[in-house]
């Protein structure tokens, strides 16, 4: 405690030298909190966004059907699986899609009843595609906002028959337009149509009834990872135990992969900060051994008057120690103050960037650790001064 | 008269130091006793090996060969930390610089000794007003060295000595930076401290000074003999 109070008033009566030795522990905190926090918010941002693309979703799609092709009944089969949730077919194609005169390519989706859930649409107007329509391959379609725009004009288009590939679909609903950031680059510039996965067989070339790619969600009282099992599982069976005949790639994984890399980002630029953090604690031990060249003196009273080594080791330790946790202290509270601006900035990208506790943590103790380190030279080295020639230093 | 206790026993005690390449015998076979509560003065010109002599004494350094036993402890073989705490409990510094601390106040400096004994605070700050009062320096005690004037610095080191009760009061040239008024002063705070009891070592070039200790020792080139009076 008095050690304490001795090293704050050493300390205290040269500021701006200990401000100016603080400085690079101040811009390597800044730099680290600063970085990991960022890095942080933005992976938040992103994975928030990955699961809002679908929730739970698990994407199946078979390579070798073995002669056992998947078909629709199979999969109105496996949608009685206590363990998945639902079941969707789709297959994409490209269509010419007309309307009194108005041509544009859409991109027509193949689809079954289920996929509207397992996608998590909401739509606009009407209904989305229905069990019966599947089976009896109706030319009805659901389109997003963006075709009803620019094919028909407007959205309000219930009951309108548009022409997808030569072949006239009235329209029954419109899907409402995702507008999360990320899907936003790649459903929202493009015109969709959905139609029965039958009706599009019926126009295609190569998609036929035997599915080659469907979604898989998984009950409500099952995690994704017991729908993965198990649809692995039912698939393992029909094709002969061959891995190699089908994938099963759930949301996990593309947000795992998301996780290693945010991990990866994170350490790369907390290490960059890092090397900033041990540049300013060799600021410290500069400033340190200069402070006990100016105390000799003061060393050799000390220790005349009964200072042992442990003690004078302990006040300069002490002393580097509480330099490098106030430039912590000031790194972390400007860094914060940093963060709050930015947010401000960046409010409009619904990207919320908060001050991360693990590494403010990290932080400190880090900064506890180059104090100890780059302390204990210089203390050594005003510890070990003998007292007669630290007395009679410079007179 | 009742018989006192030693307080300092040297014997043959010799100190080189080596310069280049010639070895300068700073102490050669010195000998000396002090016997509790004895005042007295050692003398000798500059370079004689007197701040050598008080070096040893103080156990800032140790001799290399011969014998030196402080308050009944031999000193040759302890440890630097040993010392430190020898140093802190036994013996009570007045330098001819003052030594004190800058940035502490006095009460600051003279509190010091006792933070490095481990002295409980209240404690402490019962010494400190007491070693202050008996300098006649207790209104200055939040006072800084600077703000101070030489005679005063010099009382405020006097009080840091004696406010560990040390065995030994050991005083290189007190009065060399000061006028002869300031001197006075001072040397009239070691005769109190002497009749109070106190054991003092006093080192000086000047005669006048040595003169009013109770025994002087002479010292030239390392060599310590007795002053017949």
């Amino acid at each position: 405690m008095q050690t304490l109070k001795m090293a704050l008033k050493s300390i205290g009566s040269n500021k701006l030298r200990a401000f100016l030795t603080m400085l690079g522990i101040i811009i390597g905190v800044m730099a680290l909190v600063i970085l990991v926090s960022l890095v942080n918010g933005a992976t938040g941002s992103v994975t928030d966004t990955i699961s809002s693309l679908g929730k739970n979703m698990i994407t199946v799609s078979i390579s070798d059907n073995k002669g056992a092709p998947v078909q629709i009944s199979d999969l109105s089969e496996w949608m009685q699986d206590p363990s998945l949730g639902g079941v969707a077919a789709y297959t994409k194609e490209s269509f010419t899609g007309k309307k009194d005169g108005n041509a544009e390519t859409v991109d027509v989706y193949g689809v079954t009843s289920y996929y509207e859930q397992i996608q998590g649409m909401s739509m606009l107007l009407g209904r989305f595609l229905r069990s019966t329509d599947i089976d009896n391959h109706t030319y009805v379609c659901v389109i997003n906002e963006k075709l009803a725009t620019e094919l028909i004009g407007y959205t309000d288009c219930l009951g309108q028959e548009i022409t997808l590939g030569g072949i006239r679909y009235t329209v029954v609903g419109v899907v409402e337009d995702n507008d999360t950031s990320l899907t936003k680059s790649y459903n929202n510039d493009s015109l969709s149509a959905y139609i029965p996965y039958t009706s599009l067989v019926r126009m295609s070339d190569s998609a036929t009834l035997e599915i080659t790619s469907f979604y898989v969600d998984a009950a409500e009282d099952k995690t994704t990872k017991d729908a993965e099992e198990r649809i692995t599982q039912i698939l393992l069976d029909r094709f002969e135990d061959d891995e190699d005949a089908f994938t099963v790639k759930s949301q996990d994984t593309l947000e795992n992969t998301m996780n290693d890399v945010s991990s990866a980002l994170t350490i790369l630029l907390g290490g960059i900060a890092a090397i900033s953090l041990i540049v300013g604690g060799i600021g410290i031990m500069n400033i340190m051994l200069v402070t006990v060249t100016e105390r000799t003196r003061e060393i050799g009273i000390r220790k005349a008057i009964g200072a042992n080594r442990h003690v004078i080791l302990q006040q300069f330790l002490l002393e580097a120690v509480v330099l490098c946790m106030m430039g912590c202290g000031i790194g972390i509270g400007l860094s914060w103050a940093v963060l709050q601006v930015i947010g401000i900035v960046v409010s409009s990208l619904s990207i919320t960037f908060t001050l991360n506790g693990t590494v403010v943590l990290i932080a400190v103790g880090f900064c506890f650790l180059i104090g100890i380190v780059f302390g204990l030279y210089p203390a050594n080295k005003a510890a070990k001064m003998k007292p007669i020639d630290a007395l009679h230093y410079g007179g | 008269m009742e018989k006192k206790e030693t307080m300092i026993r040297l014997k043959g005690v010799c100190k080189n130091y080596q310069i280049g390449r010639e070895v300068i015998h700073a102490l050669d076979e010195a000998t000396l006793e002090v016997t509790e509560g004895e005042f007295v003065s050692i003398i000798g010109p500059s370079g004689s090996g007197k701040s050598t002599l008080m070096n040893i004494i103080g156990c800032l350094d140790v001799a290399d060969s011969g014998e030196y036993i402080l308050d009944g402890i031999p000193i040759e073989d302890y440890t630097e930390g040993e010392l430190a705490k020898i140093r802190n409990k036994k013996i009570g510094f007045v330098f001819q610089s003052f030594n004190l601390i800058p940035k502490l106040t006095a009460e600051e400096n003279v509190e010091l000794p006792l933070i490095y004994q481990k002295v409980k605070r209240a404690e402490r700050a019962r010494r400190v007003e007491e070693a202050l009062k008996r300098v006649k320096l207790e209104r200055r005690a939040s006072h800084y060295p600077t703000e101070l004037s030489g005679g005063q610095q010099q009382r405020v080191a006097i009080a840091r000595a004696i406010a560990t009760d040390p065995s030994l009061i050991l005083a290189d040239e007190p009065t060399g930076n000061l006028d002869s008024a300031t001197s006075k002063e001072i040397m009239d705070i070691f005769h109190e401290l002497h009749q109070q009891g106190h054991t003092i070592v006093l080192i000086t070039h000047d005669n006048d000074v040595a003169a009013q200790a109770e025994r002087s020792i002479h010292i030239l080139d390392g060599k310590v003999t007795e002053v017949k009076r």
